[in-house]
């Protein structure tokens, strides 16, 4: 008897019972749909949250001085040392350089007077380099730089303190007894901790040094790299710049500087991605060993509940090869509808917003849920098959 | 039980059979050692009371169940030495069983009932068709050939299954209570059918505890507690002959 016959007898035993093969299919497609689904969900609140810890800035470099190294030269970061890693040629993974010279000060307007966490005199290119975004009112220019303008920018945390409901674009504050214009002020950041990121002023940086700081060297030059794959490249290239410029023997044990690459940033990425690697883990094997569970238990009754039938074919002489052929291909026939269908389902469901997450789809997620499922669906379709044909004619026939 | 003056070999020929249910005290004789030689042609109707160990004989008649000790010869073949695949071959090609309960399968055609024991032997398909066709034709259901089971009446249904039961050409018809679920003018019907498949030369076994239809046989064979207390040949019909 060949294959092909057998084929159409499979088929003929799937067709004959429309709705318990429908109830089958439908059970290995919410199988299948639910861990691809649910794999997927996680997926995408973990692509959020790395989305996040983007926005703050992570392909930015933070340059520090110190003190200590055994140059005997002059190791403070100064104006010099950003113009040289400005430089295209010996760091083309730069995109840009912003010194920072930054004190804690307090704000007045009118009467009110809030004492803010930061001010920061720096280059228009932090704004980009920090991820802070200007929602209302305008950023600093390079010209507010060369004629050390007194604007400032604040963050929205300080402007909330200082102005309540007023407007403040446009007003007048006092920093430290000098009069400084608010010409914007930033979009929420949100809080990452113990720094409010929002809480904030920025200004040119010779107006602060000016008012503020006094010419001395720069406190931090934050580095923007041109992406965040290239900020280990920008790190090694700042790193010869500094060590030329301070005069850094090679293989010296300490610097007199430190270069942080936002690592707290990527730690906390680094661990959320994988607390969610473990979640998503545990969340799909529950899926996939209820989802299991699910199919054996139908796929057994649907095959049980035949053990007569089984017996009917036995006593006409079908061999034993024949009855589980037909079980099998049934079973596959079966697993593979309901997997497909369970994977359409999936991927039509992951175009809508769950939870308020946009589900991205893991194609791990629906390789290992189809072929668990369909696995599932082939072994209990066709292990009660190959027991009932095992059994001898009368018992099968008697079975109830 | 031979035509005279000619030898043949029986159909079947059973030797001390046993079937023994449990172990121990509780164990249940439902065949305590029965011996039966059928030849070709013959008309059989085992009778005997619920528990008598008619059915027990019946299944292993027709391989479905296999005897605790004892030698069952079918057309010459000792099947207690046969394996799982081969017992699925006598199954197919030399005995046609009818049950009680018809036992056709749920929503599959007639004509694709009455084609499954042929399929099993693996006929090809058009062969198979003009076979079942043939063997529906003659239970008088060609018409139904379409139909599913359960749009058949309980006698038409029986039909369907002596058609399937006969249509390999088997050398043994086996029926297990056939008229047992069938009203009166049904078992009229199947036992005409049976009638006439024994006048054409088929050998037919089959139980029943209707005396009227054990009155169709040419031989009663009656079973008390698995045993043949009685084997009684109507005096009205000779012995079929068969060629050889």
């Amino acid at each position: 008897m060949s294959v092909f016959e057998i084929f159409g007898f499979a088929l003929r035993g799937v067709a004959a019972n429309k709705l318990r093969s429908g109830l089958t299919v439908l059970g290995i497609l919410i199988g299948v749909a639910a861990v691809i689904l649910l794999v997927a969900v996680g997926n995408g609140s973990a692509k959020q949250v790395e989305d996040s810890l983007a926005a703050l800035g992570t392909n930015t470099l933070t340059v520090q001085g110190g003190r200590g190294g055994d140059t005997g030269y002059r190791t403070d970061l100064t104006l010099d040392i950003v113009k040289a890693l400005q430089d295209r040629e010996s760091a083309p993974d730069v995109k840009s350089v912003s010194p920072v010279v930054s004190s804690s000060q307090t704000l007045t307007f009118g009467d009110a007077s809030y004492d803010v966490n930061s001010v920061i005199g720096t280059y228009p290119s932090y704004f980009s380099a920090s991820n802070s975004v200007v929602a209302s009112g305008s950023g600093f220019t390079e010209e507010d730089v060369d004629q050390a303008a007194r604007v400032v920018v604040l963050g929205p945390t300080t402007a909330e303190e200082l102005f309540g409901t007023v407007d403040p674009v446009g007003q007048r504050i006092g920093i430290a007894g000098q009069i400084y214009s608010v010409i914007g002020v930033l979009a929420k950041k949100g809080s990452t901790g113990f720094n409010d990121p929002d809480d904030v002023a920025i200004a040119p940086l010779p107006a602060v040094q000016r008012s503020l700081t006094g010419y001395g060297p720069v406190s931090s030059i934050t580095v923007e790299a041109v992406n965040a794959d290239a900020v280990a490249a920008a790190k090694a290239e700042i790193t010869a710049i500094l060590n030329a410029k301070m005069h850094v023997a090679d293989g010296a044990s300490s610097t007199p500087y430190q270069i942080r690459d936002a690592s707290q940033l990527l730690e906390t990425r680094t661990a959320t991605a994988e607390t969610f690697t473990v979640l998503l883990g545990a969340v799909a094997g529950i899926s996939l060993v209820v989802g299991g569970i699910g199919i054996t238990n139908i796929m057994m009754v649907s095959v049980t509940e035949r053990t007569r039938e089984i017996g009917i074919r036995k006593a006409l002489g079908a061999p034993r090869r024949v009855i589980l052929t037909q079980f099998l291909i049934e079973a596959t026939l079966l697993s593979l509808a309901g997997g497909g269908l369970g994977v359409a389902a999936a991927l039509i469901g992951a175009n809508f917003e769950i939870v308020g997450i946009k589900p991205v789809v893991m194609p791990d997620s629906v390789v290992l849920a189809l072929g668990v499922c369909v696995a599932i669906g082939l072994f209990f379709g066709s292990y009660p098959a190959s027991r009932a044909a095992g059994l001898r004619p009368i018992d099968a026939l008697r079975y109830e | 039980m031979t035509a005279p003056g000619r030898e043949q070999r029986p159909v079947l020929e059973v030797v001390d059979l046993v079937k023994t249910y449990g172990e121990g005290e509780t164990a249940v004789h439902a065949l305590a050692g029965v011996s039966l030689t059928v030849a070709p042609g013959d008309y059989v109707a085992i009778m005997g009371s619920s528990g008598s160990g008619k059915s027990t004989l019946m299944n292993i008649l027709g391989c479905l169940d296999v005897p605790t000790s004892g030698t069952y010869r079918l057309d010459g073949v000792d099947v207690s030495e046969l394996n799982e695949s081969q017992l699925a071959l006598v199954r197919n090609r030399r005995i046609g069983f009818v049950f009680q309960s018809f036992n056709l399968i749920a929503r599959t055609s007639a004509l694709a009932n009455v084609e499954l024991p042929l399929a099993y032997a693996g006929i090809k398909p058009a062969v198979r068709r003009e076979r079942a066709l043939a063997a529906l034709d003659m239970v008088g259901l060609a018409n139904r050939a379409d139909h599913d089971p359960n749009q058949l009446s309980g006698g038409q249904q029986q039909r369907v299954a002596v058609a399937r039961a006969l249509v390999s050409q088997p050398a043994l018809l086996l029926a297990d209570e056939p008229t047992g679920n069938l009203d009166s003018r049904s078992t009229k019907d199947v036992l005409s059918i049976l009638d006439g498949l024994n006048a054409q030369g088929r050998t037919i076994v089959l139980i029943t505890h209707e005396d009227e239809v054990a009155a169709h046989a040419h031989r009663t064979i009656r079973l008390v507690d698995g045993l043949i207390v009685s084997d009684v040949r109507r005096r009205d019909i000779a012995p079929v002959e068969v060629p050889a």
